[in-house]
């Protein structure tokens, strides 16, 4: 047997040894250990998926002595090679991106344990892509929650700790009900194994027995990954959650955690239900609905915001119903188009909260819309990451954005007319409501202030004119490409990542394609 | 003006030809004072804590109430609905009860993982890595408690000897007794416990946590003091890192060998006997450290900030 097919379980075991050793270092060692580990487990997933892209097929690795349905199996083809690869593209810059901030952020002597939960976090994302299991799939789910609030509270203040609370009920609702679900599919098809859970599944649906249990057990699984992932009714624990957390914690939950979970619905969907079964049942149209009124009401809920980064948290509830009403069209279209827009939400929204704290660190740690008044022009490399963000997320050309939008409305075209007109309007709506709040930011981060000499006082250059003062921005509140290298380093990574997403995004497509033929 | 410069943010398109000039009749507005801001302050705090004025506050307690019964009489009905459909419990043709999985564990289980404790040698054998996994949900969850709870010695050293954290009662001799009598028989049988999880009922997570119930007893007899001449921080750290690395390492090794078809070298020694069940009985040791420590943990983190 080839070596490579060993990586994928030793990137996930990996992560695990990597978590337990950080729990013993200093904080220096925790922090190297994780950078190394993340940009190990980035080449092995390279590795992985030149080697199922050469075969043409994807792998079955049985972990241990006994094959399936008896022991643990974890199962990767070129879907999920490159989402562990993108994963881990995305986990550390964003990592990387919130290092300045760390000192300040997290309290002293508690720094290294943001490392081991970052490690076992990780590990728990590449479980989650690459199992084949879904009692595993559940476990990884545990320490992926766990994991999750614990990043959410290492922010020592109130209203982290309030968040993190909420987070933790709602997802412990969330978990409770994916368990329920994976019960009621044990019970009634006496496997665990997702490959042989969709053959039992298969004949219950031919014969007609047991038909009631299966889609109910098919409902709870997939309204507990929504509670996690936070689709429209669902998502109250989301903007705290995001928008008070340390900056990588932030950019991770909200580009990678609530992407762990939409991975193991569409694992749910293709390997342990079959696709026929899942658009032939009314769960798709009720997703489809929900993900069109997300599209609508979080990016309104942004529109209200005075916080940046409340702002930029709800512009996640929009973008998640994106994914689910791609989902909700239940046409391999639909599915390649949320597959892409995972990918580009991912890489746009961890660079705007990292370009955001940028942003608000020029303007006295204020993250008011007022206060932010000119930022960009104090931190020039933070702007452009929010400008190149914002354009990514209206859908201009040649960033990522515009391509999942080309691909959803490609998408919309193929259906029938009762779901073609909503989503095309819909998509259209929430576009406009995009830009509008992307870009009202984007005007106010690029308004030059004047600072009225002896006072505290802001002024646009404008309004300075209009009652004659003119004033010069004070040098100590810039802040330039020399003093944060590493910072602007990973914005202009981010860029380049976004633009890498935004160019080649045929040759992803292609891949995306390939990947869900094989993952059945 | 070089785009360099620009980039530098040395010099700015838009500002660098402005300057500051004041007017006589300046129209800015006058500062809050500090005691103006206090005040202010204060006002919008009363306003936002005053919980019995706000009409919204109780609507939304009161509407969220009766959608929280409604929404948990409607699951539970749905539940009950799809439990009517379901197989009988306890009949032999069920899908789960005569599915190829259970039959291989009951039939082979014991030749093949030398357990004579089903339970046990499919959670530790067949399944050994959800169980690394379930393991590690125990690891994470300390962390978490230790990043909301966890002081730094430091902090505690300078704490009153009153607080709440670092004062210890005069420990009543009955309870002193029945712990000092009490505790190693505890231990022994969680020792006990967790050596023979392949042979009987138990296994690493139940003879850990006794172990663990034995250490909080102990704890609470005789504080901290005396604890911490056997177990500290330092220790816990040790203790902690060796069992699951012990347990990563056999189970990694377990996972690679068995995956590229190489035997492993681990035997399975005679049913029945304590060195028996190849890898069960360190998996069994190790998890049997973790959920000790775990639990001791626990206790003294939310009792005194620190281990």
């Amino acid at each position: 047997m080839d070596f490579v097919r060993n990586l994928p379980a030793i990137s996930i075991l990996a992560c695990m040894f990597a978590a337990i050793i950080s729990s013993g270092l200093p904080r220096r060692a925790a922090r190297f250990l994780n950078y190394v580990l993340i940009a190990a487990v980035g080449g092995m997933s390279l590795m992985c998926l030149a080697y199922v892209m050469n075969i043409q097929g994807s792998v079955v690795y049985v972990m241990g002595k006994f094959p399936a349905p008896w022991g643990n199996e974890i199962r990767f083809g070129v879907l999920e090679c490159l989402m562990a690869l993108f994963f881990s593209v995305v986990m550390f810059l964003a990592v990387l991106g919130g290092r300045h901030k760390m000192r300040d952020e997290v309290a002293k002597g508690k720094e290294f344990l943001y490392y081991v939960l970052i490690d076992l976090l990780f590990s728990s994302l590449l479980a989650l892509v690459y199992t084949n299991d879904i009692f595993t799939a559940y476990v990884f789910v545990e320490i992926n929650t766990i994991a999750a609030a614990g990043l959410i509270v290492i922010r020592e203040n109130g209203r982290t700790i309030e968040a993190g609370v909420r987070y933790m009920v709602m997802s412990l609702m969330g978990s409770g009900l994916l368990l329920a679900g994976i019960m009621i599919m044990y019970d009634v098809t006496g496997h665990l194994l997702m490959s042989n859970i969709k053959e039992a599944v298969d004949q219950i649906i031919s014969s007609g027995e047991y038909y009631i249990p299966v889609i109910v057990a098919i409902a709870l699984m997939t309204t507990g990954l929504c509670i996690k992932s936070a689709l429209f009714p669902f998502h109250s624990w989301l903007p705290d959650a995001y928008g008070y957390s340390t900056v990588s914690s932030a950019a991770v939950l909200s580009s990678l955690v609530s992407k762990g979970y939409i991975f193991l619905l569409i694992k749910l969907f293709y390997r342990v239900v079959g696709f026929e079964v899942i658009s032939n049942s009314h769960i798709l149209r009720i997703m489809f609905v929900f993900g069109l009124i997300a599209m609508i009401s979080g990016s309104v809920s942004a529109i209200k915001q005075s916080d940046i980064r409340r702002m930029i948290a709800f512009s996640s509830v929009a973008q998640i119903g994106y994914i689910y009403m791609g989902f909700g069209m239940g046409t391999e279209a639909g599915m390649i188009a949320s597959i892409y827009h995972i990918m580009s939400h991912a890489a746009t929204k961890s660079m705007l909260f990292i370009s955001a704290i940028g942003l608000t660190d020029v303007s006295r740690g204020s993250r008011d819309f007022k206060d932010l008044t000119g930022a960009a022009l104090r931190n020039k490399v933070a702007g452009v990451g929010f400008l190149v963000g914002s354009l990514s997320m209206v859908g201009i050309p040649l960033f990522s954005g515009f391509i999942s939008k080309l691909q959803f409305m490609n998408a919309a075209v193929d259906l029938s007319l009762q779901k073609m007109l909503p989503s095309l309007i819909v998509l259209g709506i929430s576009t406009i409501l995009n830009a509008v709040y992307f870009m009202k930011t984007v005007i106010r981060i690029y308004t030059p202030v004047t600072k009225v000499e002896g006072g505290m006082e802001e002024l646009t250059v404008m309004e300075g004119e209009r009652i004659g003062i003119n004033g010069v921005v004070h040098e100590e509140d810039r802040i330039t490409f020399r003093k944060q290298i590493l910072y602007g380093t990973v914005i202009i990574l981010f860029i380049l990542l976004n633009i890498i997403l935004g160019v080649f995004s045929n040759e992803i497509i292609t891949m995306i394609r390939m990947g869900l033929e094989m993952f059945a | 003006m070089s785009f360099k410069s620009w980039i530098n943010g040395e010099e700015d398109l838009l500002l660098n030809n402005l300057k500051t000039t004041r007017r006589e009749d300046d129209h800015v507005k006058p500062l809050l004072t500090d005691e103006e801001k206090k005040s202010e302050n204060s006002k919008v705090l009363n306003k936002i804590y005053n919980v019995e004025d706000n009409r919204r506050l109780k609507r939304f307690d009161k509407t969220y109430r009766v959608v929280a019964i409604v929404f948990c009489v409607l699951l539970a009905a749905a539940m009950l609905f799809t439990i009517s459909y379901l197989p009988k419990v306890g009949d032999p043709d069920t899908p789960a009860n005569s599915s190829v999985v259970s039959e291989r564990y009951i039939e082979s289980g014991l030749q093949e993982t030398g357990a004579t404790n089903i339970v046990t040698g499919m959670i530790l054998t067949y399944r050994a890595f959800d169980t690394f996994g379930e393991t590690n949900v125990l690891f994470i969850a300390t962390v978490c408690v230790m990043v909301l709870l966890m002081l730094d010695e430091k902090i505690l050293e300078k704490l009153d000897k009153t607080s709440d954290r670092i004062y210890e009662p005069d420990y009543d001799p009955i309870l002193t007794l029945a712990a000092k009598v009490l505790c190693p028989i505890i231990l022994l049988f969680g020792i006990y416990i967790v050596l023979n999880g392949q042979l009987s009922p138990g296994g690493g997570f139940s003879g850990g946590a006794i172990l663990g119930a034995a250490m909080i007893l102990y704890n609470a007899a005789m504080g901290f003091g005396k604890t911490q001449r056997f177990f500290n921080e330092n220790i816990y750290k040790v203790a902690k890192i060796t069992a699951l690395c012990m347990y990563g390492l056999i189970g990694t090794y377990f996972y690679i060998t068995g995956a590229n078809g190489i035997d492993n070298m681990i035997p399975l020694g005679t049913v029945g006997a304590i060195l028996s069940g190849g890898i069960i009985l360190p998996i069994d040791i190790a998890v049997g450290i973790e959920v000790a420590c775990t639990m001791y943990a626990f206790y003294a983190l939310f009792r005194r900030g620190g281990l």
